[in-house]
């Protein structure tokens, strides 16, 4: 087992190890509901409850279930707590439910979701496990949520368009149309949009994580004040 | 040493699955009302959005009658489909009729159309359809008011030649880059009224016939 600390585990899920943009974990649904805020946040908090619950049961089994059956064990608790997923969002956001059809049972299939329980919720307690489960769950909301906005925003024009069917009559006001009534622009919303779009998320992390990584490496060479110099003259073999 | 194995695991496993079952059949029953009413209530809309509340009074989930199947190829539908009667303290008031068109971009387009018993359009929905988003797709209402077009339409108004998108000289109008779309749709459009002038007479009777019934 090896030792890990909460900020290790947040940062973590948020970042370093994203499921959706350094593990590139779960695509499927990434590419294929981010039109919308409002889709993806749906699909984004119904992922993340189901890799919470998934991750804690996992983590609570780990030392009663053989290696040889892990697996089956493990998809019978990830396909349980979709389904509930599945019938909860028919209840009570029926609506978002049709719109994300085929999209909520492929939860299933999310790698990440697996992915999480077998690297980390089957080796660690049950605290750090829901943790992991939450803030994994979170980077991958996010990161939906992100690439929603951007393709509502330059597809259709909008932004929090429909949330009324996440948040109910409350929501209504939330609608903001900045570009007027006509704008749209097509490439974005269709798939090809979501690959353009997501290639420039991942490009945009890599690329400040470099500034990060090129200014503590400045950091670190800095000559410390006050050091001796030692004076070289000609030729060091 | 494998027998034991095995046995071990499957009584793991089975565990597994009794818990399993025991937490999705609970989530199941406790979720079951609340789906069949939200189920319920988002058909109704549709068909509330085409003969408000004002104009009838009676159930449209529950005043319903079968398409007959002679007329399931004219319509469109594989299935089958039921037809909702409108009714204003008994008076039928207008039909709401099912009706899918293949013609589409991408896949079938299918629509409710709403007529009055006088032979006008209450109103036409698409209620499904993946036509092209920003194109085709205008067919719905949520992205335009196009289909609002067919509101007090018939099959004299316009005349079987007006029955066309303008760019084939028909009447209504086409979107710009999305002819198919369009086209297929005011086609089937066309033919659930056609349907409905054949059929008409007998969707009277039979609901006057359900009323009698139900009054029993």
């Amino acid at each position: 087992m090896s030792e890990v600390s909460i900020s290790e585990v947040t940062k973590n899920g948020l970042w370093t190890n994203n499921p959706a943009l350094v593990q590139l974990l779960g695509l499927c649904p990434l590419l294929a509901v981010t039109g919308t805020v409002v889709n993806a946040l749906g699909l984004g908090i119904a992922t993340m409850m189901v890799l919470i619950g998934s991750n804690c049961i996992v983590s609570l089994i780990r030392n009663h279930v053989s290696d040889a059956v892990r697996l089956p064990a493990f998809v019978i608790i990830i396909a349980a707590f979709v389904t509930c997923a599945e019938l909860l969002m028919k209840a009570y956001t029926y609506e978002l439910y049709q719109i994300l059809g085929i999209f909520i049972p492929l939860i299933v299939t999310n790698c990440a979701i697996l992915g999480r329980a077998e690297a980390f919720a089957s080796k660690h307690p049950i605290g750090y496990a829901a943790l992991d489960g939450f803030m994994m769950g979170l980077g991958f909301l996010l990161v939906l949520v992100v690439l929603g906005a951007i393709r509502e925003l330059f597809g259709q024009g909008t932004l929090f368009d429909n949330m009324h069917l996440l948040f109910g009559s409350m929501a209504d006001s939330w609608r903001i149309q900045p570009f007027g009534d006509n704008y749209s622009f097509l490439v974005v919303i269709l798939p090809p949009g979501a690959f353009l779009v997501t290639g420039l998320l991942i490009a945009g992390k890599n690329s400040i994580d470099a500034a990060i990584k090129r200014r503590a490496d400045a950091q670190k060479d800095r000559p410390v004040k006050g050091a001796k110099r030692i004076r070289t003259t000609g030729n060091i073999a | 040493m494998v027998f034991k194995s095995i046995g071990f695991n499957s009584i793991v496993l089975a565990i597994f699955a009794l818990v399993t079952a025991i937490i999705l059949a609970t989530t199941n029953d406790l979720t079951k009302e609340r789906i069949a009413d939200s189920e319920r209530r988002a058909a109704q809309r549709a068909l509330l959005e085409i003969i408000p509340l004002e104009r009838h009074n009676n159930d449209l989930l529950m005043d319903v009658q079968p398409v007959p199947q002679q007329y399931w190829n004219l319509l469109g539908l594989k299935k089958g489909g039921n037809i909702h009667i409108a009714r204003d303290n008994g008076q039928p008031v207008a039909a709401i009729i099912p009706a899918v068109t293949a013609d589409g971009y991408s896949g079938d387009i299918a629509m409710i159309v709403g007529i009055n018993f006088d032979g006008t359009i209450a109103g036409v929905r698409v209620v499904e359809h993946r036509e092209t988003p920003g194109l085709g797709d205008k067919v719905d209402l949520k992205k335009s008011d196009w289909i609002l077009d067919f509101n007090g339409k018939s099959l004299v108004n316009p005349s079987s030649d007006g029955w066309k998108v303008k760019k084939e000289g028909g009447e209504f109008d086409q979107f710009t880059g999305a002819t198919i779309t369009p086209r297929a749709v005011v086609y089937q459009i066309l033919k659930t009224l056609q349907y409905f002038n054949d059929d008409q007479q007998r969707l009277l009777e039979q609901s006057a016939l359900n009323t009698e019934q139900a009054a029993q």
